[in-house]
């Protein structure tokens, strides 16, 4: 009988960092549907080693993730493993939205709009001062759409996630887990109305 | 773009890993001889080295997880760093990243330096943690790389596999700087490659003047979100030193 350590609540748009120690298991929840949750993932005992997305993708010979995909470190080690899902898919190649980057996709005034950047900065300085910008790279989104066709396409697609939808995941080593309760309105990832979702955390 | 109009010029083995310093304006044109080569690719704005290239803001930029004519890689700041000018390949791999010792190993064998001397079998990891370590930079920089002439398609279901097509003697891709760019390259073999073989190919390299991208130029013109972009990397040369020109 597992025993639960940790449940909060991460409003939208809000930033979220915690500690998880190797077999524990942890569930993110889709409260309300459609919610991107852009998440990130340390070696907590050695922050240079970092969720890799295209490790991931190129152990698993598969872009999307879902029950049974192995998150894999720029160390080429699984960080953590996808337990259950009841959203089916998600995405690893979208990364985060930025200031700079919405002013490429959408317009030059979007710059000043919150972003998911912006939260990983600020928690991951919040939490050590020798983090900085450098020890981020392509993050997950969980509960996104973002297909990939034959001919050459990505492109970012209404959700498939709905109310309670939730991905489970059981760390094989001590992570730091590094949120962002995603703040985009310029793109459907979070149906245009960004809700909150939930973390839980238990010890196995 | 003839190559007895090359400024610098290099040869790169199969394997191996070297880095070109481009000013904004110049470009580099890259040839896989053999037509079994690849070419690992980092980049970084060399006047602010936390600035770098960033495969998921190209990705969704510009809507593709191929790169190509007319395409750009973004950084993470919002700017072109590098601009295909020009490409006889059509489809470059984005989604894949480099290999390492233990990868090369079980696709090729063992076969270190002891062993074979300088024919050891080398991989991209190594190759691009020798380059940065060599201007300053380390591990935290080693972010996903592009991986030209290589094509990694998609199925309906997610399911990646490289393609025959990466298989093209003489294929060429040209790339422009937008910014001051340092540019690392590994010809370590693509991590979907199969073995047993260990490629031989070189990679030609040459460094010519283009100019600054025009109005109408292909890559600046593919989209709004790159006219866009590009912009944004004009506006980084906006104060010049001494002041602004007369």
């Amino acid at each position: 009988m597992s025993t639960l350590l940790r449940q909060e609540t991460i409003r939208a748009g809000d930033p979220f960092m915690a500690r998880i120690e190797a077999g524990q298991r942890c569930r993110l929840v889709d409260t309300e549907g459609n919610e991107a949750v852009d998440t990130f993932f340390f070696n907590a005992n050695d922050s240079r080693e970092r969720y890799s997305a295209v490790d991931t993708v190129r152990r698993q010979r598969n872009v999307y993730l879902s029950t049974g995909t192995e998150l894999v470190s720029n160390e080429d080690r699984t960080m953590l493993t996808i337990v259950d899902d009841t959203c089916g898919r998600h995405d690893t190649l979208g990364g985060a939205c930025a200031a700079e980057s919405n002013t490429v996709r959408y317009a030059h005034d979007r710059k000043f709009m919150h972003s998911c950047r912006d939260n990983f900065l600020l928690a991951l300085l919040n939490w050590n001062e020798d983090f900085s910008k450098r020890d981020l790279g392509p993050n997950i989104n969980f509960f996104m759409n973002v297909p990939l066709s034959p001919d050459g396409q990505l492109r970012f697609a209404d959700g498939i996630s709905g109310p309670g939808k939730y991905v489970e995941l059981v760390a094989a080593m001590d992570v730091l887990i590094l949120i962002s309760n995603c703040p985009q309105l310029n793109n459907p990832c979070s149906g245009f109305n960004p809700t909150p979702v939930e973390f839980l955390l238990w010890d196995a | 773009m003839p190559s007895n109009a090359f400024l610098l010029e290099e040869r790169i083995p199969a394997g191996c890993h070297h880095a070109f310093l481009l000013k904004r304006g110049y470009a580099l044109r890259l040839t896989d001889i053999s037509g079994d080569g690849n070419v690992g690719l980092l980049a970084f704005n060399a006047d602010e080295r936390s600035e770098r290239y960033n495969m998921a803001d190209t990705l969704k930029a510009q809507h593709t997880h191929k790169l190509a004519l007319g395409n750009v890689l973004y950084s993470d700041m919002g700017r072109p760093l590098l601009s295909i000018m020009g490409d006889s390949f059509g489809w470059h791999d984005t989604i894949c990243g480099t290999t390492n010792g233990a990868m090369i190993e079980a696709t090729y064998g063992a076969q270190d330096f002891q062993v074979a001397r300088n024919d050891y079998y080398r991989n991209g990891r190594d190759g691009f943690l020798m380059e940065l370590g060599r201007w300053g930079l380390g591990r935290r920089d080693l972010v996903p790389n592009a991986n030209f002439f290589s094509t990694v398609t998609v199925d309906e279901a997610g399911n990646i596999a490289l393609s025959e097509d990466s298989y093209q003697p003489g294929a060429w891709v040209e790339l422009r700087a937008e910014l001051n760019v340092l540019v690392l390259l590994t010809t370590a073999p693509h991590p979907l490659r199969e073995g047993p073989t260990y490629p031989e190919g070189e990679i030609e390299a040459g460094v010519f003047w283009a100019g600054p991208a025009s109005a109408s130029d292909v890559c600046r013109s593919a989209c709004g979100e790159n006219q866009r972009g590009f912009e944004n990397a004009e506006a980084w040369f906006a104060l010049p030193e001494g002041g602004p020109k007369a």
